[in-house]
């Protein structure tokens, strides 16, 4: 694929980089939640300026940034475009019948695109600058209080590694099974929808039948190596918590006092 | 139809952080009805620089002419399908791209897809079946009930159907027993020989590129760093070796036997078939002169 994945890893040295996995994820989904304390500009402006301290903190060109966005921007407008529409209050410019534009309205659709963005960017940085494997282990320690509720905590991260060391793979496979059916004279991408569609076949179908082959291979190899389930097992990369990443956790919970100071 | 590169270049992902050179300043030229064998390292940019020859890749720099045709970076995606039915493409492990419910229906895809009829699709199976050594009896069966070996020869005859100008062959017989490996390389070279098919075969045996090859390409690390006729190459053994290349198994037992005999050959034999002739000449001279002895006048 010559499409760069969005939010795909950027192997970097920085700050952020550095960083312990856990207080990343953790940091990442606070941040999601607190985003819905602001509700003026003061407390919107106060995140941007956070998140862009982030961003820059992480030494990584703001394009990439953006690129996260970008898949996205269809769905942010249409949301947008509905909140401006539908929103009552302030001062009234437009209106037609339940359609609306108001101060009040626009002034939401700002905000709401803000908070679409920040959220995106914040993502986008934990994925830019945290190896996926690095991730699952942070999920997994996250998710290690639920095995006391018969929750299969290591299962399900051993999957989400697998899952996620497989997807370089299936994409490389994706691409050359892609070209050999162009080169048997598959157009992909041309033509009306079921034309798009029944060109799919032809990749879908090998593509399914080498990951079952490799599952099952897979399978195999672990058996032979000895695998008996996670229960017990010692870890190849070790989680170290360092003072970086309590600082991290204290600026967050400044930052949510901040919002709670400021927000109307 | 002839393909020629000039100073042809490919960066994967170009333009991205994740971007890396796999081929630079490659001249070469694919002469119709020629049979060139292109060989190098794994990594070397051999699959890379097939890409080109059908236009699944564009060069990122320079420009590919194929037949009439000239693609540059700039060179628009679409009605690229002539080029592709002249040049079929028989990608390293090919088995994968199987997909069809019957053998018959995967090998007619190709035909179909380039404007065959479902008649003619099925016609041009039952013909292909045979040139890579499986029988009528697989038209309606499944290809994923078949071996790998089997499964190759089904993805081979599929590229055949297409009747392409020019065959361009990725390593075409690795993983196939040594009974089968040499099956395909002679339908290969009677395709070449009969139907005057241009051939280009990426491989990693020089016992195939001297067997049937007349032009050689070497590529190391993205680039061509040699070409020309196999006998001239292989002439030069001691660059071979230390590009860790090695020299057909006649070429080595040729030399071997001139240090020992302290004599050479007339022509250095690249087969088995040159080296058994020539060897062959030598032996009625054998008893009555020695080897000293004759050793000057072949100098
Ligand atoms: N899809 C791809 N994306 C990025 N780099 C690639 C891709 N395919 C091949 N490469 C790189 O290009 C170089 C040449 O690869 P390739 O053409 O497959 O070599 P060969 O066929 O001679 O083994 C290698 O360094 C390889 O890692
Ligand atoms: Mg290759």
């Amino acid at each position: 694929m010559d499409k760069l994945i969005f939010g795909r890893y950027i192997p970097g040295t920085s700050w952020i980089h550095r960083l312990d996995p856990r207080a990343k994820l953790l940091a990442t989904m606070f941040f999601i939640i607190i985003i819905f304390l602001a509700n003026n500009w003061q407390t919107y402006l106060l995140l941007l300026l956070f998140t862009l301290l982030a961003v820059k903190l992480t030494d990584i060109k703001f394009s990439f940034f953006i690129n996260g966005v970008k898949p996205m921007i269809w769905l942010i407008l249409f949301t947008v475009v509905l909140q401006v529409l539908f929103t009552s209050g302030g001062e009234t410019y437009f209106q037609w019948g339940p359609i609306m534009v108001t101060s009040q309205g626009l002034l939401n659709g700002v905000f709401i695109f803000c908070r679409f963005v920040l959220i995106i960017f914040m993502s986008t940085l934990l994925t830019l600058t945290t190896m996926p494997l690095s991730l699952t282990d942070a999920i997994e320690y996250l998710l290690r209080p639920l095995t006391k509720l018969k929750v299969p905590v290591y299962e399900i991260a051993l999957m989400l590694s697998i899952a996620l060391r497989f997807v370089p793979t299936l994409m490389d496979e994706t691409e050359k099974i892609m070209n050999a059916q162009r080169a048997r004279g598959v157009d992909f991408g041309e033509g009306n929808i079921f034309q798009q569609m029944k060109a799919i076949v032809p990749l879908l179908i090998p593509l399914f039948v080498s990951s079952f082959n490799r599952a099952e291979e897979l399978a195999t190899a672990m058996e032979a190596r000895g695998y008996q389930g996670g229960e017990g097992r010692t870890k190849y990369r070790q989680l170290h918590w360092q003072t970086s990443d309590t600082i991290v956790m204290l600026t967050f919970a400044v930052l949510t006092g901040a919002l709670i100071f400021l927000r109307n | 139809m002839d393909i020629t590169f000039e100073k042809v270049g490919y960066t994967y992902q170009k333009g991205t952080p994740f971007e890396s050179r796999a081929l630079y300043d490659i001249d070469l030229m694919i002469k119709e009805g020629s049979y060139t064998a292109l060989v190098g390292h794994t990594g070397s940019g051999k699959s890379t620089l097939l890409q080109h020859l059908n236009a699944l890749s564009k060069p990122t720099e320079g420009t590919v002419k194929i037949g009439d045709r000239v693609i540059t970076s700039q060179t628009d995606n679409k009605n690229l399908k002539n080029i592709r039915k002249k040049v079929g493409i028989v990608f390293q492990f090919p088995e994968a791209q199987l997909f069809e419910e019957t053998i018959a229906r995967d090998i007619a895809f190709g035909p179909k897809n380039f404007g065959a009829s479902e008649e003619e699709g099925k016609e041009i199976a039952k013909r292909m079946l045979p040139l890579v050594g499986l029988d009528e009896s697989f038209m309606e069966r499944s290809p994923f009930d078949l071996s790998g070996g089997q499964m190759r020869r089904v993805a081979i005859a599929g590229v055949l159907a297409m009747d392409p100008e020019v065959l361009v062959l990725d390593e075409p017989t690795a993983g196939l027993d040594p009974q089968g490996r040499k099956e395909m390389m002679e339908m290969f070279f009677g395709l070449h020989q009969q139907q005057n098919m241009t051939i280009v075969l990426v491989t990693h045996q020089m016992d195939d590129v001297a067997n049937y090859a007349d032009h050689m390409i070497i590529l190391e690390k993205g680039t061509v760093v040699k070409q020309g006729e196999p006998r001239e190459i292989f002439q030069d053994a001691e660059w071979l070796e230390s590009k860790q290349l090695g020299v057909p198994a006649a070429v080595a037992f040729a030399g071997r036997l001139e240090k020992r005999l302290n004599r050479s050959f007339a022509k250095l034999p690249l087969t088995t078939a040159e080296l058994a002739e020539q060897i062959a000449a030598w032996l009625p001279n054998l008893p009555k002169q020695t080897a000293q002895e004759k050793g000057g006048e072949d100098r």
